[in-house]
């Protein structure tokens, strides 16, 4: 047998013994055993000294390019069987992905601070600013400033919790704008504000009366501030809020503090104005009261009515998530049933 | 007050405009409409009867027997258990397949053996309130005064097809509790002047004055104070159609005279009053305030202890009517009543309205008196009511009117700027316009260069100034037509305030630690307010409160949450962890505001987590508070600064575990758990609360953050265990490390706590880990090794630390 013809077996048989290993450590091996020193292509690279000057580079050639063949079918059975080891090692791994995951809670923000939150970043954006103010008012701030004089029926004791004869649980969130005005130097600009807070009456608790709610007040004065603003920002609000398919109506009413008064309906959200039981029946519902601030509350507060005017609008977040999510019973604001609470986790922005 | 249509159109025509159509329009223009009521809603086959003869039921010593025409071609039988069914009565029959009142169905039927066509009704079975059911039917079926025609319907002849549009008016419009006032209302917005039959009275020859003198001794509340005499009226039961005026608007009528009183002051809103003229002991009338403990018996029986804020008609001796509230038992109208004195008269708004109050005697008459009348018909309404005393009591007028006081408002002239109201209101309204919604108002006006001279009608007393034209101006052109635009002008900016942010921010971190946001109440009772407070300030009291439950103002936030956390556990919620921001109040004196601390607090009980398939769940601990703390003082840049102190001075707080927080060398606030004793008072599982004073956050200075480059060096960590005395803090050892380690250490970390026997009575081992870094080069082991040296020197000197 010729030295190609072993070289030629030698292939063969090593490619056959590659393919059918099946273990990384027999296919080293056969590593060691073809390719190594005292291996058979060696032992027959030896007997190429009995050939011919002109054989032996054909033979050397060949010789290599089996040592070749066998090295690349050991690094290709141990890519194959690699790969199967990982499969089979992944198949060991696999979990349950319907198993729940470990439980990891975060708190839900009170819907009513939603609701503000959501109010004053929108006026925020439209250049308001923000004012907080007292939740014990002076009759002065809550009623005088406010153009209701003593007398008033708004002023009943039935009404207000007062502490002593001037000290009261703020009514309405409104003193705060008589409180701003003062303040204001109209020579840096218009005031635009917003003022949230808690307010008080004097009610018994039921599922449409709370002693303690919230409101939201809005102001803006400057030269030349119109009614038409006023429509034009509550349209901003409304549809906002309640969507942006609702449709805003006034009506006309009445405030001590603002002249003309109106009311504010929206056109109902659940029927989109076709009439049903949430808006019963009319196709719109009342959601907040609104209008021109009274020249009083201007020259109660120094501000001359002559130059400056402008709107104030008075809304209650309470009453609006009640319309929104169809709450019916105002004390389940103010109880904290968490399970009421968790609800609204989903509106948080 | 509930506009009747039917009556409405005597002075506007509507044109048969629909009634709800004609309240929607109302309500956009002028007066919100709460309901259009049907009276005749939800009934059928109620007709005319005529009863032709009765007998008695032969087994019931009740029920009657009737045989009743009901335009058939023959009679039926109806058994009726009225006491008042008699032969030759017209009456309201619900026949077989009626619906009457509350959707209740008539079927034939038989009661007691005997066969029965329908139903015999009272008012109050066809709807009606028992508050309007003339006295002499309100026991018994009701019977028509005249026949009617037999088979008919009965609604029309009882008024019942008249719709009622009920006005829900706002303070300022109480010129329309009279239908004069809602047909001007009305007639503005459909652009027609309503009309108003003059009244005309023929007088006798006998003079009021000398039937009666009158004094007014409080002029000042008393503007208006006028009578006359009507001599021999006929008491009778008023006609149907003016008793179903009264019905239909919530009054029962009583008879003729009193009727007439009433009808007028739904006709003019003028409230009067009848006085029984041969009833007064004197006929000095005196108009003046009451005396202290002055008693007068009213017409509902009542017996009222008057005050001297009182107002009271006398017959110069005793009362005999509270003013503008309630006439007296002794001088009232009755069927023997012959001789009437009729009052018209303008009471001070005010005064009559705490009468009422005071009283608890809320009339139609307070009502008006309180919201504000027409002071210019005070005298026509008068008249008014004599001619129709005359018409249906056959009454002989007195000649004259006595007058007490006679004050007439003047008409105000108000400058309308036509420039003015479209600056107000961001339209184009023309002049022209503008002058034409004054002519449909009914105000008079000039028309001068550039502005309106209108003069304002003294039945319009809500107008006072250019901006109530305005918005008369603005209603009836419309709010539809107002332009939608968003204030121009100088940009403002709109940004929270460093106080908002904060509290935006704090709040978000601890709902990121999975706490709840709730709302509790700030008014709490006495117990609650001034529970979990350092110092004792005064309590701040309502004067009136509704209940004890809410009289007090909260000087913390925790009681608010403790009650939360009953609420929830009530309910089977036993894993609580809630926060709240708010205010409390810290009294100053009784002139001042209080001093209203922005505050946040928070209360955790049960599990923080929950248990599931991968292991247990976890109950809530005081490091489990800690570490919620200690990440919400690192988010605002003060965990540095913040140092807890082991402390016992609130009561209801674990002497043991509850530590006061300092911000530097302020009080920041506390977190503790509960004691247990008031935890068991409370009936209250295991809980933790903590609070904290947002201005104490607020005041704090902190530096500009100056950002660093992450170190290019690597850091160098060494462990140290030492054994000292129990009553050696953590925060003792740390201080010394930090102390004694150099400028290198950049982080201690405590990493175990261990007591035991082995180590000694009164011992604990506590390891730590100790960080090194020098920003600039790589620390060598020398120096590590120096400032470990150091370290356990320190430890050794000051706690006789054994090092490990």
């Amino acid at each position: 047998m010729s030295l190609k013809d072993q070289l030629e077996q030698l292939r063969r048989k090593g490619v056959q013994d590659i393919s059918e290993t099946d273990s990384q450590k027999r296919l080293n091996e056969i590593r060691v055993k073809l390719l190594g020193k005292k291996g058979p292509i060696t032992e027959v690279l030896r007997g190429m000294k009995d050939l011919t000057p002109a054989e032996r580079p054909t033979v050397g050639a060949y010789a290599n390019e089996i040592k070749q063949d066998i090295a690349e079918a050991i690094d290709q059975r141990l890519h194959e069987l690699n790969k199967v080891a990982l499969q089979h090692r992944l198949q060991h791994e696999t979990v349950d992905v319907t198993l729940p995951g470990r439980p990891i809670k975060t708190g839900t923000p009170h819907i009513l601070n939603q609701m503000i939150d959501d109010i004053e970043e929108l006026f925020i954006g439209l250049g308001y600013q923000v004012v907080d103010g007292p939740e014990v008012e002076t009759d002065h701030y809550n009623f005088e400033m406010m153009n209701i004089p003593k007398n008033h029926p708004a002023r009943d004791m039935q009404d207000t919790f007062y502490i002593t004869k001037e000290l009261l649980m703020r009514t309405q969130t409104s003193p705060n704008q008589a409180r701003t005005l003062e303040k204001h130097d109209f020579s840096q600009g218009p005031l635009k504000m917003i003022s949230p807070g808690r307010v008080y009456r004097r009610d018994n608790d039921d599922a449409t009366h709370s002693h303690q709610f919230t409101q939201i007040e809005g102001l803006v004065i400057d030269k030349h501030v119109t009614m038409a603003d006023l429509k034009g920002t509550l349209e901003v609000l409304a549809k906002h809020v309640f969507g942006e398919e609702r449709k805003i109506r006034l009506r006309p009413s009445y405030f001590p503090f603002t002249e003309p008064s109106i009311e504010v309906d929206i056109s109902c959200f659940a029927c989109g104005g076709e009439g049903c039981k949430v808006c019963k029946y009319t196709g719109w519902i009342e959601v907040l009261g609104a209008g021109m601030v009274h020249p009083n509350v201007l020259k109660n507060v120094g501000v001359d009515p002559e130059v400056y005017g402008g709107f104030a609008f008075g809304l209650g977040p309470d009453r609006f998530a009640m319309l929104k999510y169809g709450i019916n019973d105002i004390r389940q604001f103010y109880q904290n049933d968490l399970r009421f609470l968790h609800q609204f986790q989903q509106e948080a922005k | 007050m509930k506009i009747s249509y039917q009556w409405l159109n005597q002075f506007v025509d509507t044109e048969k405009i629909d009634p709800q159509k004609l309240a929607d329009q109302v309500s956009l223009t002028g007066i919100e409409v709460a309901s259009v009521i049907a009276p005749d809603a939800g009934l059928k086959k109620i007709v005319v009867g005529h009863i032709l003869s009765t007998k008695p039921h032969p087994d019931s010593d009740h029920l009657t027997l009737c045989q009743v025409d009901i335009g058939a071609s023959e009679p039926v039988q109806i058994v009726c258990g009225a006491p008042n069914v008699a032969a030759d009565q017209y009456v309201i029959v619900a026949l077989p397949g009626a619906r009457i009142a509350d959707n209740v169905k008539i079927k034939r039927g038989k009661m007691r053996g005997e066969a029965s066509e329908g139903m015999i009704c009272a008012l109050q079975e066809i709807g009606f309130s028992d508050s309007v059911v003339p006295k002499e039917f309100q026991n018994g079926i009701y019977v028509f005064p005249n026949p009617e025609p037999v088979g008919e319907s009965v609604f029309e002849y009882l008024g019942m097809t008249d719709r009622l549009i009920d006005f829900d008016i706002t303070p300022n419009r109480a010129d329309t509790l009279g239908m004069h006032g809602a047909a001007w209302e009305v007639g503005a917005m459909l652009h027609k002047r309503p009309q108003f039959p003059a009244v005309e009275i023929s007088e006798g020859n006998t003079k009021t004055s000398d039937l009666l003198n009158v004094t007014v001794e409080n002029k000042e509340a008393v503007p208006q104070y006028l009578l006359k005499v009507v001599q021999n009226v006929n008491v009778q039961p008023s006609p149907l159609w003016l008793q179903i005026r009264l019905w239909n608007n919530g009054v029962r009528p009583i008879n003729n005279v009193v009727d007439v009183t009433n009808y007028v002051m739904l006709e003019y809103g003028q409230p009067l009053h009848a006085f029984d003229y041969d009833k007064l002991t004197s006929h000095e009338i005196l108009v003046r305030q009451a005396h202290d403990h002055e008693q007068l018996v009213t017409l509902d029986g009542e017996k009222c202890e008057l005050v001297a804020d009182d107002i009271v008609i006398t017959d110069g001796q005793d009362p005999v009517a509270l003013a503008g509230t309630m006439g007296g038992l002794n001088s009232e109208i009755t069927a023997a009543t012959k001789n009437i004195v009729i009052e018209s008269a303008v009471f001070n708004g005010t005064s009559i309205r705490k009468t009422a109050q005071r009283h608890n005697l809320h009339t139609e008459a307070t009502i008006r008196f309180e919201k504000g009348i027409d002071e210019s018909s005070t005298e026509e309404a008068l008249q008014r009511a004599v001619q129709l005393m005359g018409e249906l009591a056959n009454g002989q007028s007195s000649q004259g009117v006595l007058v007490g006081n006679q004050v007439i408002p003047v008409a105000k002239e108000i400058v309308v700027v036509p420039k003015h109201v479209n600056h107000v209101l961001g339209t184009e309204i023309s002049a022209a316009q503008m002058a034409s919604i004054m002519d449909d108002l009914g105000f008079a006006h000039q028309d001068q260069t550039d502005q309106l001279l209108v003069t304002v009608p003294i039945r319009r007393w809500d107008i006072f100034i250019e901006a109530d034209l305005i918005e008369e101006i603005a209603r009836l052109y419309g709010y539809d037509k107002l332009p939608s635009t968003l204030p121009v002008g100088a940009q403002t900016i709109g940004a929270f305030n460093t106080k908002q942010t904060l509290i935006r921010k704090v709040k978000k971190l601890l709902l990121a630690n999975g706490l709840d946001e709730v709302i509790s109440y700030a008014l709490v009772n006495e117990q609650e307010a001034s529970a979990f407070t350092y110092e004792q300030t005064a309590d701040i009291k309502l004067a009136w409160p509704m209940t004890q439950d809410h009289a007090y103002l909260r000087q913390n936030l925790i009681s608010g949450l403790l009650n939360d956390l009953q609420y929830n556990l009530a309910r089977k919620q036993n894993d609580v962890q809630i926060f709240e921001q708010g205010n409390v109040f810290h009294k100053i004196n009784d002139e001042q505001q209080p001093n209203e601390i922005p505050t946040l607090a928070a209360l955790w009980s049960g599990q923080v987590s929950a248990a599931s398939w991968l292991g247990k769940s976890q109950a809530v601990d005081f490091y489990y508070v800690k570490g919620v703390l200690t990440d919400l003082f690192e988010n605002l840049g003060i965990a540095d600064l913040v140092t807890y102190q082991a402390d016992a001075a609130i009561p209801e707080l674990h002497p043991g575990r509850t530590a006061k927080l300092l911000l530097g060398d302020q009080v920041l606030g506390f977190v503790g758990e509960l004691h247990p004793t008031f935890q068991h008072e409370l009936n209250l599982p295991e809980a933790y609360v903590m609070q904290l004073n947002l201005d104490v956050i607020l005041a704090q200075d902190l530096p500009v953050l100056v950002s660093q480059a992450a170190p290019k060096y690597p850091a160098v960590e060494r462990d140290l265990a030492l054994i000292v005395h129990q009553q050696v803090t953590n925060a003792e050892v740390v201080n010394a490390i930090k102390a004694a380690a150099g400028k290198y250490l950049t982080n201690v970390q405590i990493f175990d706590v261990f007591t035991g026997e082995n180590i000694g009575l009164h011992k604990q081992s506590l390891a730590y880990r100790l960080h090194f870094q020098n920003p600039e080069a790589t620390l060598t082991d020398e120096q590590v090794t120096n400032a470990m040296a150091k370290v356990t020197a320190k430890l050794q000197t000051d706690f006789a630390a054994q090092i490990r």
